[in-house]
This record gives C-alpha cells, structure tokens and sequence, in this order.
C-alpha cells in the first residue's frame, strides 16, 4: 500500500525526490567514467578510431568556433574604445580585447557553441544507436562498447578542444585589431602596445586548461547521456538536450572552479 | 548445449522472468513463444551476458555466463551469433563493413579471408551484390538477413533469433523461415528463436516452448503443442483471448503480466 504524502510535506517530498534523482545521477555518471578509464586499456580498439573523431569532432568545429570568435572581437574593440574614451589611452583597447579573449571569451563561448554542436551529436548518435541496439550488437560481436564509442570521443574533446581555443583567441585578437585600425583610428602599434601592456605567458596556460577541460565535460557527458538514453525517438531528444544543458551549465562551473583556483592572488 | 536455470529478473518492481528453466541441446532448434512482452527478449540477452541475472544462471557448454569475467564473457560471446529484432546494423557502416565488424574483432582472419567470408556468408543468406549498400538502402527483409550473415560471419557454434520474422510479409516470413533452417542443416547450429509467430515456430523448431508468467508453461514438439489443451497455450497457439483469460483466472492478459501485478 503506497503512503498518501501530507499536503504541507508535498514541497519537502519533491525537493528530496530531486536531491535523489540528483545524486544517483552523479553515482551513475562516476561508474560510467570509472569505466571509461578502465577501457582506456583496450588501446586495440580506440586508436584506430582517434583520429577520424579528432577531425570529426575537432577539425569541423572550428568554423563555428572561428565565426563566434571573430564577432566577439570586433564586439569587444567597440565596447572597450566606448568605455575608455575620455578616461583612459585608446592602447588599452589592446589589453581589454587580448585578455578578455584569452582568458574568458576564447574559451567559454567555444565551449558553448560546442556544447551544442559536439555535444548534442554525440548524444544524439550514441542515444540513436542505444535504441537500435547497435551498442548492444557491439557487445555481442564482442567489442567493448566504451573502448569502441566512448574513449575515442572523450579523448579528441581532450586534444580538440585547445586547439580549437587556440584558433579562437587568435582570431578575435586579429578581429579586434582590424576593428581597432579601420573604425577606432588606432594604429597597428598602438593595439600591439595595450595587447602586450598586461600579458602574462600563464594566460595561454590558463585557456588551454580551460578549453581541457571543457572538452572532457562536453564529450563525457554527451557519451553518459547518449548511453542512457531510453524509449525511442523521443528518448534521443530528451538525452540531447539534457547533454547540452548539463555540459553548458558544467562549463560555467569549470570556468568559476578554474578562477578560484588559479586567479586567485 | 544452452541451459537456463531458475532464471529471475525484474526490472524495478516489474518481474519479468519468474523461474525460467529451458534446456537447448546441441543441433537442437528451439523456438521460445509468448505474448509481446512476456520476457522472451530478456531471457535471450541473457545467454550473452547483455544482462545479469537476479536469481538462477545461464550456462553455455557447462560454463556459467554470469560469473564470466569480461575477457571469458567475449571468448563465449565468439561462439555465438545474435540476430537482433530491427538487425541492430551499424547504420553509418555498409553491409560488408557490418559483417566486417565481427570478424576484425575475433581476429586471425587475413584481409582476404574476412573478404571471402563476407561474400560466403552474403551468399548463403542470398544477399549478394549488396555488400556496398547502406542498412538504410535495404528493405525490412534484407535487413534482417543482413543481420543473419553478420551472425554467421565468423562462424558460431550459437545463433539466437530475437524475433526473425516480426514486421515482414508472409512471403519473406518463408524465405526467412527456410533460412533458419538452412543454417541448421549447412551449418549445423544449435540455434534458440524467440517468436510469437507460432507458423514460423511449427516449420523451423524441433521443440517449442511457452513463456507465461515468467517461466515455462509449456514444452514440448511442435505437434505436442499444437495439441496442447492448456487453456493459456491452447488460447494463444489458436489467437483465442478468451481461453487465455479463462486458464488465467479471468485476468486480462494484455496489460501486463500476473507476476508483475502482484508485485506492484
């Protein structure tokens, strides 16, 4: 006989329901990594697939990573000339576009987009073949599904993901200095001067991290979420967008975790 | 030889097999009946260790698949071939990819043997010319034979039909039935197939058994249960709804299954 829930305990019910659901959430996804890590062993299986996902999921994403870096850049050449001017040297425009770039913009915002377009394939594809029961063919033709779908994925998010971020702070800087040269009036030398005034070699160190990670949470979750993915087309949909959700929302996480942890003075 | 011991699983409060006990001797054909959802499906992915069992073991050439460790489990799953409801066919791959697939994994086959199998096994489910297609090029039947000749690709000494026939019109119900039996005889396999196409079930098995309430209710030769005067195996070899409900205590048998409403 199931319980009836008083009226006044309902919200209480709902929100230990939820801490629930999130914490076996959490249990199933640190079984899912762990077992990742353990399928890193089959080498045989995965090497042979890394470098079609690496151009897959890597090389194919900087078009859309470049196309959002370069808007960025000319958005923030304009934003910082209007806050500087009249208050502080038009040079710094240099510095705003060069650090912002780099140490937030390049890699949050690449992130972001290819939480969408990585992410959601992934989860889409695996969710896809979880229904089929191509993943269960796999495991019968004796194939490790995880060493064969998940570990090549995860690790060209892991190699990508920087290079993609490289490609994406070079290009808003460049974006930002043509913005800077043709509508602010500056002078090549000038935005070179404000781009070096406060640049520290760590901030490249800082956005590799950054971009590392966030091609690990991109990946991971979209493989955990196409895994687990039940009950047909609908089912796709739903762990597609949940992968995107979680792996945007993870990001943000990641990027505060990294400040904490490595900006602070 | 195939056994199933005592098999229990549930899925949260579902129980979905109760008790399943089934013995597939070697070169025998079984065919495993029951209503959609009676847990035929789940008692296959059982033999290959796609699940674990709550209670009870599967045992295949007396090795207990349960308590296999990963490496054991995939040395067993090279004996046995699984042809999957919808084909299961790697859609981004061709047709001689996907039977490349088991092949490549099991290995020690040379680029021109794997070759020569595809186009063997191709041959023998009459599938030739098609090894460049895509799966989304072929019709329902051909998908399904396609599957076959995965499953026989490298050769098992196991082949388990997860609904072979289910979708297909009667013509390609024969030509898929006739393969089956084809297998048997060229190939001498033992094979297990989980239908509830009781023509399919009565031309291709040497024994045939019932799957109600989780468990076995019936067993015997296709004639034995053809005859069958147990009003639940009576009423479904004969498409009678009402016999079934009467030798089930006047319970609606469509919903879900007894065991599983008990212990909701």
């Amino acid at each position: 006989m199931t319980a009836r829930t008083a009226t006044w305990a309902r919200p209480f019910a709902a929100v230990g329901r939820s801490a629930g659901g999130f914490f076996a959430a959490f249990g199933r996804f640190g079984t899912f990594f762990v077992e990742m890590l353990r399928s890193l062993r089959d080498v045989g299986t995965w090497v042979p697939l890394l470098v079609g996902q690496m151009r897959h999921l890597g090389v194919d994403s900087i078009p859309i990573a470049l196309f959002l870096a370069a808007f960025t850049g000319i958005v923030l050449a304009l934003q910082a000339s209007y806050t500087f001017t009249g208050a502080v040297p038009l040079y710094f425009v240099g510095a705003l576009v060069g650090k912002t770039m780099i140490l937030e913009l390049g890699p949050v915002l690449s992130g972001l987009a290819l939480s969408g377009r990585v992410g959601a394939n992934i989860a889409a594809e695996l969710g896809t073949m979880r229904v089929s029961e191509q993943i269960d063919a796999l495991e019968t033709l004796a194939y490790n599904p995880v060493a064969y779908l998940v570990v090549p994925r995860v690790l060209a998010g892991i190699l990508m993901f920087p290079v993609i971020v490289i490609f994406a702070n070079a290009i808003g800087i460049v974006a930002g200095w043509i913005t800077a040269i043709n509508l602010l009036q500056m002078s090549t030398d000038d935005f070179i001067r404000g781009l070096r005034l406060f640049y520290e070699p760590f901030d490249i160190t800082f956005s590799l991290i950054k971009a590392t990670s966030f091609g690990l949470v991109v990946t991971a979750v979209g493989c955990f979420e196409g895994f687990a993915t039940k009950g047909g087309a609908e089912g796709v949909g739903r762990s597609t967008t949940r992968a995107v959700v979680i792996s945007s929302m993870l990001i943000l996480v990641f990027d505060a975790f990294w400040a904490v942890v490595l900006l602070q003075p | 030889m195939i056994e199933m011991i005592d098999l229990h699983k549930s899925f949260g409060p579902k129980v979905v097999l109760n008790g399943l006990s089934l013995r597939v001797g070697e070169g025998d054909t079984v065919a495993l009946v029951g209503f959609s959802g009676a847990g035929k499906s789940v008692a296959l992915k059982h033999i290959v260790g796609l699940l674990q069992p709550d209670m009870g073991t599967v045992r295949v050439d007396g090795t207990d698949v349960p308590s296999l460790s990963r490496p054991d489990l995939y040395e067993l799953r090279r004996r046995v071939g699984y042809v999957f409801q919808f084909a299961a066919l790697f859609d981004s791959m061709t047709v001689a990819e996907n039977l490349a697939m088991g092949l490549i994994k099991h290995g020690g086959f040379s680029k021109d043997e794997i070759e020569e199998r595809i186009a063997d096994s191709l041959e023998r489910v009459e599938l030739e010319g098609y090894e460049e297609n895509f799966p989304a090029e072929l019709s329902g039947g051909q998908r399904k034979r396609a599957g076959l000749a995965r499953a026989i690709a490298f050769g098992p000494k196991y082949l388990l039909y997860d609904e072979p026939t289910s979708g297909l019109d009667p013509v390609t119900t024969t030509v898929i039935d006739r393969l089956i039996l084809k297998m048997r005889d060229e190939l001498g396999v033992t094979s297990l197939v989980i239908t509830h196409d009781m023509d399919s079930a009565y031309c291709i098995s040497d024994r045939i058994a019932m799957l109600y309430d989780g468990r076995v209710l019936q067993e015997g030769t296709p004639e034995e249960i053809r005859r069958s005067q147990h009003p639940v195996v009576k009423g479904f070899v004969e498409g009678r709804p009402e016999l079934v409900e009467e030798g089930s205590g006047g319970m609606r048998i469509f919903a879900n299954t007894p065991a599983s409403r008990r212990r909701i």
